[in-house]
């Protein structure tokens, strides 16, 4: 059996810098950042009190209220960036064969807020057990891959990827192998997270993960500063349309890229901290490269992990310089999180799509917030600081990180017939 | 109109997304309003919160229109 070829022909976007694809990518390229003060819920006695929050959003605009107060807001954001890559798409759904459509969604968390209110409803009722029976449906992760196969009527696999800040990654990789293996012809994939509640941000907090930058939200996130002192919480996500080759090509589609490989690894060291000397980070770019037939010359850009946290950020990079060896100073690497924050489960939706557009407009978004060179980073890596940068983008590498040691990444290429 | 009916329509309507011209006294929730099971029990939920009160599972079975629901609320609210 011979291997399908994997294209992407849609796209859609829910973002802390933007809530459509092309405010999301004019923001990425004009470096604004997406930081600020928390508007969810009160913060006041938490040590991080700002976040990358989506903004002027009204879901009854997207969604239905009677449906919309039956999702957490993690499935509403699945909603509505699935929405604008479907239409994208632009797929004549009658002639489209449902039993070969799949939905392939991440999420690190799934439905904290709808937990966090339940159980905040049970204690405040003096711990009656009469829970909402929409709890359960709204609050499971797989609520959002649920949620989008019954609108769209998508027959085939449809299921949730949970691998913490790696989810995203992990559903597109499955969505391709999938569709590689001519198992489904479209898949909707990408992922969301809204962890911007009490219990998120308090959880993080205690981790010691998140940056307490209160005086200045919008500097917080600066991957690669000195300065770092921890990750900026993000909210939304982004929808991906993948499609076999020949399926996309007869129907006329419009081809963003290709998507040429996917591979993972585990670093299989600590819950939480990554291995010091980025032994997961190494193998699963190299396992992402071997899976895509390339070799280490042929990356032009890393979107990396880059989560601005101390511990974190060199780790990726001495892997980046051990891997790549001397290559590694003629590619551009960029953080996007330094403006989205890290929306967890969601990050690696939304920087594949950022790889995607560097490479459809040969620009790489930057790693804004650089005031301070770190001696652990080496200067000659051209980390985008500050300022986009065009260049010749044909082949860009996603690399993603999550708890628990999960690593994933993913290579999209300049589509050529 | 009791105040209580003119109450469970509120919260009918809020909860069903429905115009407060289909909340007749004969209208089922499943068959004419457009609910689901699961609507259903969230809805006896509701009334119990507004009313404070406990309706047994027994008891929740038998409403199934918003007639029964106004009549088991007006016989058992105090």
């Amino acid at each position: 059996m011979s291997f399908k070829r994997v294209v992407i022909t849609g796209m859609g976007a829910l973002t802390p810098v933007g809530n459509d694809i092309p405010t999301f990518w004019k923001n990425l390229v004009a470096g604004v950042s997406g930081a600020a003060p928390i508007t969810r819920f009160d913060a006041e006695r938490f040590r991080t009190r700002f976040a990358c929050e989506v903004k002027g959003l009204d879901i009854n605009d997207y969604i239905p209220r009677q449906e919309a107060r039956k999702m957490d807001p993690f499935t509403q954001y699945a909603v509505i960036a699935a929405d604008e890559a479907m239409k994208d798409a632009g797929f004549d759904t009658d002639k489209l064969d449902l039993d070969k459509a799949g939905v392939i969604w991440g999420s690190g968390i799934g439905g904290l807020k709808t937990f966090e209110d339940e159980v905040l409803n049970f204690a405040e009722g003096g711990k009656n057990p009469r829970f909402n029976p929409f709890f359960i449906p709204k609050m499971i992760a797989d609520s959002a891959s649920g949620v989008i196969s019954i609108k769209y009527g998508f027959r085939g696999p449809t299921f949730i990827t949970v691998s913490a800040c790696a989810s995203a990654t992990n559903a597109l990789i499955d969505a391709f192998l999938y569709i590689r293996l001519g198992m489904m012809n479209v898949c909707i994939s990408g992922g969301s997270e809204a962890a911007v509640t009490n219990a998120g941000m308090g959880g993080f907090n205690a981790l010691k993960a998140l940056s307490e930058r209160n005086d200045s939200p919008e500097t917080a996130s600066r991957p690669y500063d000195k300065d770092r002192d921890g990750f900026v919480l993000g909210e939304g996500g982004a929808a991906l349309i993948l499609e076999e080759y020949e399926h996309a090509k007869a129907r006329g589609a419009k081809i963003y890229a290709e998507m040429i490989g996917g591979g993972m690894s585990s670093d299989a060291y600590h819950i939480t901290a990554p291995h010091p000397e980025g032994r997961g980070a190494y193998m699963v770019m190299k396992n992402t490269l071997e899976n895509a037939g390339i070799q280490p010359e042929d990356i032009d850009y890393i979107n990396t992990h880059g989560t601005s946290t101390p511990i974190g950020d060199p780790q990726e990079i001495k892997a980046i310089e051990r891997f790549f060896g001397e290559h590694a100073y003629n590619m551009n690497i960029s953080s996007t999180k330094s403006m989205t924050g890290h929306l967890l489960g969601g990050a690696g939706a939304i920087e594949a799509a950022a790889c995607i557009l560097a490479i459809r407009d040969q620009i790489i978004p930057p790693t804004i917030n650089h005031f301070t060179p770190d001696p652990e980073i080496n200067p000659r890596l051209n980390l985008t600081f500050n300022k986009a940068q065009k260049r010749k983008v044909n082949i860009a590498l996603s690399n993603t990180f999550g708890f628990g040691g999960h690593n994933a990444s993913v290579i999209f290429k300049k589509y050529e017939g | 109109m009791s105040a209580i009916a003119e109450r469970v329509k509120q919260i009918i309507v809020e909860k069903l997304g429905v115009e407060e011209s289909e909340v007749t006294p004969e209208a089922n929730f499943q068959n004419d309003l457009g609910a689901d099971s699961l609507d259903t029990v969230e809805l006896i939920m509701e009334f119990e919160k507004e009313f404070n009160l406990s309706i047994p599972d027994d008891q929740a079975e038998n409403i199934g229109t918003v007639g029964q629901a106004v009549a088991y609320l007006e016989e058992n609210v105090k």
